[in-house]
């Protein structure tokens, strides 16, 4: 059995009793790699000697000694490239440094290995609006593997990974683990460096781990927490062992459910398998109550100003002057500008430029801008008033299964609304966790459902003791496509 | 013929002398090679983020406390959007409704107008409000040449001050004191070295004409590329002539931007109103709100007395002409060298010591093209030779002498004196030897100045004087032979 199939605890058990060393897990993975991506397209590179040479001197008395982590092409690894998935970044561009995340990780002996394909700038939620490739479900590959880290979740997923590091602005790392049936984290914001992760919408942004079990994922976030100087919005406060909360039981706890999520528009065998979790935490002894996040309905207009607005500013920087896409033979300076961007970015990417800056204009920033942020604070209220009441919030990840590929593609605003339970925890800050919680057939094919747990803000403690707890009562982590 | 009134703004931009960068720790630095003293931060890498660099709040806080601004108690940090190529982001971080100062006003003092303007200033004891003061990064530059432009980032995120002023500014003259009183406050409070030349300090210049009796200001012109304090108040004089000239042929002025040619003497149109930029700010997600309490309480001791709070003391305390102390403050280096001279001896009077600061020291250093940090001169020698002018022990021409050679070689008046022979005789004893001596050899000058001939005590001091060698003090002396001779 290859070691690319293991997880995190698994592998570092064999590592410690000497029975495996890092190298090993290393050249099991280039050939899971070599084997599948070709069809799954997870990555969009692999630079496997540079990851040996790491295994060569892994020390594995580290927290995460010598364990290989997927990292999503928008994360700055020294050396590597940094492509974002787009064209503007593809040609030429190695990434001069590495992203606090990746001093973190590699602190905790982990090892950089893989760029994980992804929507383009981050923004998408299918992967499909990547400019390099293709990226399939690894449960049914004539489907998206969801976005925008969906080279992540499906090297994840598809056992082309151990783990592997997301970013997430509005979902993008819980609805790709929901879709290939892994376990994905979006910790609160500030708590995990920025440094180095290439900006889509800044005060919405976070790095999280990508992992096959609710474990793995403590372990992981072990070391990516902490205060980076280098990041203004990096919280300045002690890193908990997240795996102490791991197996501890969930008696009393205090879950809520939102009236606002359950109505119509959900698919019926994702509410069916919600409905089934929610039993399934009540016997465990948690406690379940209806709440109410009355803002619910305006969280996606909110999200699709505010992120479009921030995106419009932080892309200005690809320009073809200094680095990436540089259009030839342009007649002036506003020509090398709008050939470069105009054939650098694809569309996705340039409606959401075209959305921000339009929102940001003289005359309707107040309008929607000020407008947009009012919402947001009223989002978060609703959580801390939410907050007083129940101590975990519980959604389906996404509220349908995943598309086809292709099937959407013109129609953005249907993957925009596949966001809705996603989006209001970024807005708030607040940690995130996804859970696969069973399956939903379409089309004879089996495809994951994801179960969302929304915390307090820090409170990664308790997602993680409930989801472990969850988990380990259920098979479905278990479940290989 | 109507009368005109002319309005005038300026905005000015001071780089702070701060060890590092606005955001990330590249150091500030002048003439170093191209794009040696960037990181990705300043480069605008893609996942590179701003870190604000606490030296800069502080000094724009501090030169704000100098102006006499206010400190809000949030103060934030805005993108401004533009692309050009020597703004690595295409946004620059900036400030744009809480700034780090608002209000204060900038003093106009005589001495800081133009010399040949300084008898004839209109509003004496003028202050120009200002707006406010905020801070945000510089861009990098760019040099045009055959080959085509080349950029160097290494002025890109350098702090910069922008100090906007109230239309408060009615000639250039005035334009030109304010320019002078702000770059030698900002120096003052050792903030920026605010050298034109170098680029520290920039001024655009808003300026409008309208008939006098309008209430509403007429279309607002704005001015760059003005690369002197003089060039200030030419360009300002040029316009001005130029809208009064356009407004009485009944032109209508539309809201343009502006370029002085210096060369030319004239402005050249840039660009007009429609062309006009949409910045479209937004509070900038990178940076948190700042506040700024414990800044200003920081801030507060470290402020340094302001060069028009220090002219009114030199002339209290120091007896000093207003323009004496404008003189000696103009620099906050020599006010200091100037007060340690005082405060060597408080017995030597200060006016005296000023004389020699502004008559001779600065004459000299002025003629040997020198500055004062290299002066051989130290306070408390200077101190000692008034001294021993006041005591009578040398004379004031031969004080004179001894202060050449203490401006070459650095010795003390005091060892100089000895070396030339200079000290006086005042020691009557000796004296009194000199003048029987000569009294005795003289029983005819002696009868005549018996006589009532005045002047023969002159002729005979004359005398004693040869007789000591030129050291006898002439006062001690004079008073010992009129005594002898009653
Ligand atoms: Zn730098």
């Amino acid at each position: 059995m290859s070691l690319a199939t293991e997880t995190i605890v698994s592998l570092r058990k064999r590592l410690l009793s000497k029975e495996i060393t890092s190298a090993d897990i290393v050249r099991d993975l280039a050939q899971a790699i070599e084997k599948k991506n070709p069809t799954i397209g997870a990555y969009l590179s692999v630079d496997t000697e540079a990851a040996l040479k790491e295994a060569a001197c892994a020390d594995v008395s580290q927290p995460l000694g010598g364990i290989p982590i997927a990292i999503k092409d928008n994360i700055n690894v020294l050396g590597q490239p940094c492509t974002c998935g787009s064209k503007m970044l593809a040609e030429n561009y190695t990434s001069p440094y590495n992203a606090g995340s990746i001093n973190r990780l590699r602190e905790g002996g982990a090892i950089p290995m893989g760029r994980a394909n992804m929507d383009e700038f981050a923004m998408g939620s299918s992967t499909e609006n990547s400019a390099l490739g293709v990226t399939r479900n690894p449960w049914d590959h004539e489907r998206i593997p969801g976005g925008s880290s969906g080279g992540s979740a499906a090297a994840v997923g598809g056992d082309l990974a151990i783990a592997a590091l997301g970013s997430d602005t509005g979902g993008s790392i819980r609805q790709p683990a929901a879709y290939c049936g892994c376990v994905g984290l979006k910790p609160t914001y500030g708590s995990v460096s920025r440094y180095g992760l290439v900006a889509f919408a800044s005060s919405l942004d976070q790095i999280g781990p990508i992992t096959k079990t609710v474990e793995d994922a403590a372990l992981v976030l072990n070391h990516l927490c902490g205060k980076d100087q280098r990041d203004s919005t990096s919280l300045d406060i002690s890193v908990p062992d997240f795996t102490a909360s791991i197996g501890q039981e969930i008696k009393g706890l205090r879950i809520g459910l939102p009236k606002e999520y359950f109505i119509a528009g959900i698919h019926a065998g994702i509410s069916a398998a919600v409905h089934q979790a929610v039993k399934q935490l009540e016997s465990l002894g948690a406690i379940i109550e209806e709440i109410s996040l009355p803002h619910t309905d305006v969280g996606i207009a909110t999200y699709y100003i505010l992120a479009p607005a921030e995106a419009s500013a932080n892309l200005s920087r690809f320009d073809g002057v200094r680095y990436g896409h540089r259009a030839e033979n342009p007649v002036d300076v506003l020509d090398l500008y709008m050939k470069s961007r105009a054939e650098g970015f694809g569309p996705e990417v340039k409606r959401r430029i075209l959305l921000g800056t339009y929102v940001l204009s003289s005359g309707y920033y107040d309008a929607y801008y000020i407008k947009a942020q009012r919402a947001r604070t009223l989002i978060r209220q609703d959580f801390t008033e939410a907050f007083k009441k129940v101590d975990i919030i519980l959604s389906p990840t996404s509220p349908v299964p995943p598309f086809k590929l292709g099937e959407h593609q013109d129609d953005p605003l249907a993957h925009y609304l596949a966001d809705t339970f996603t989006i209001p925890p970024n807005l708030a800050g607040l940690p995130a966790l996804s859970v696969p919680c069973g399956f939903v057939n379409e089309g004879g094919k089996d495809l994951p459902v994801g179960l969302q747990f929304v915390g307090k803000a820090l409170d990664e403690a308790t997602l993680l003791r409930v989801g472990h707890a969850y988990e380990q009562s259920t098979e479905w982590h278990l479940r290989k496509p | 013929m109507p009368k005109y009134i002319t309005t005038i703004g300026l905005e000015v931009h001071a780089q702070l002398n701060t060890r590092s960068k606005m955001f990330c720790p590249c150091p500030v630095g002048y003439g170093a090679d191209p794009n040696t003293q960037t990181c990705p931060t300043c480069l605008g890498l893609p996942g590179a983020l701003p870190v604000l660099n606490l030296e800069a709040i502080e000094k724009t806080v501090l030169a704000g406390m100098m102006l006499g601004c206010s400190t809000p108690p949030i103060s934030k940090w805005d993108r401004k959007n533009y692309f050009y190529p020597d703004m690595p982001k295409n946004y620059q971080t900036t400030q744009f409704d809480l700034p780090l100062c608002l209000d204060g006003g900038v003093p106009l003092y005589d001495l800081a107008y133009p010399k040949d303007a300084q008898k004839s200033i209109k509003n004496p004891g003028k202050v120009v409000k200002l707006t406010r003061i905020h801070l945000e990064e510089d861009v990098g530059k760019s040099t045009h040449s055959g080959i085509g432009t080349q950029l160097d980032f290494n002025r890109a995120g350098t702090p910069l001050m922008e100090i906007v002023s109230e239309p408060d500014i009615e000639s250039a003259e005035e334009a030109f004191a304010y320019l002078i009183s702000l770059r030698q406050i900002l120096i003052y409070g050792g903030v920026s070295d605010a050298d034109m030349e170098k680029g520290q300090l920039r001024c655009d210049v808003n300026i409008s004409v309208r008939p006098e009796g309008q209430k509403e200001l007429g279309a607002k012109i704005e001015l760059k590329n003005l690369n002197s304090i003089a060039a200030v108040r030419r360009a300002i004089h040029h316009e001005v002539e130029r809208q009064t000239e356009a407004v009485m042929r009944g032109e209508k002025l539309l809201q343009s931007t502006r370029r002085w040619d210096d060369d030319r003497g004239e402005t050249q149109l840039m660009r007009s109103k429609e062309d006009a930029h949409d910045y479209r700010y937004f509070p900038c997600p990178d940076l948190l709100p700042i506040r700024t309490a414990s800044i200003i309480e920081r801030v507060h001791p470290r402020v340094p007395e302001s060069p028009h709070a220090k002219r009114a003391r030199f002339e209290q305390d120091y007896s000093v002409s207003a323009y004496d102390a404008g003189v000696l403050t103009s620099d906050k280096a020599l006010a200091a060298w100037f007060e340690e001279a005082v405060a060597a001896d408080a017995k030597v009077p200060a006016k005296k010591i000023a004389n020699w600061v502004i008559n001779e020291l600065l004459g000299r250093l002025n003629e040997a093209s020198s500055a004062l940090e290299n002066s051989l001169v130290k306070p408390t020698a200077l101190n000692e030779l008034v001294a021993c002018v006041e005591s009578g022990k040398i004379s004031n021409t031969q004080a004179k002498e001894v202060f050449d050679e203490m401006f070459s070689s650095g010795e003390t008046a005091v060892a100089i004196i000895k070396k030339k022979g200079f000290e006086q005789v005042s020691d009557t004893g000796a004296l009194e030897a000199f003048c029987d001596q000569v009294i005795s050899a003289n029983p005819e000058k002696v009868a005549e100045f018996k006589a009532g001939n005045d002047k023969v005590l002159n002729w005979m001091t004359g005398q004693v004087m040869k007789a000591s060698g030129g050291k006898a003090n002439p006062k001690v002396l004079s008073e010992l032979l009129r005594a002898k001779l009653a």
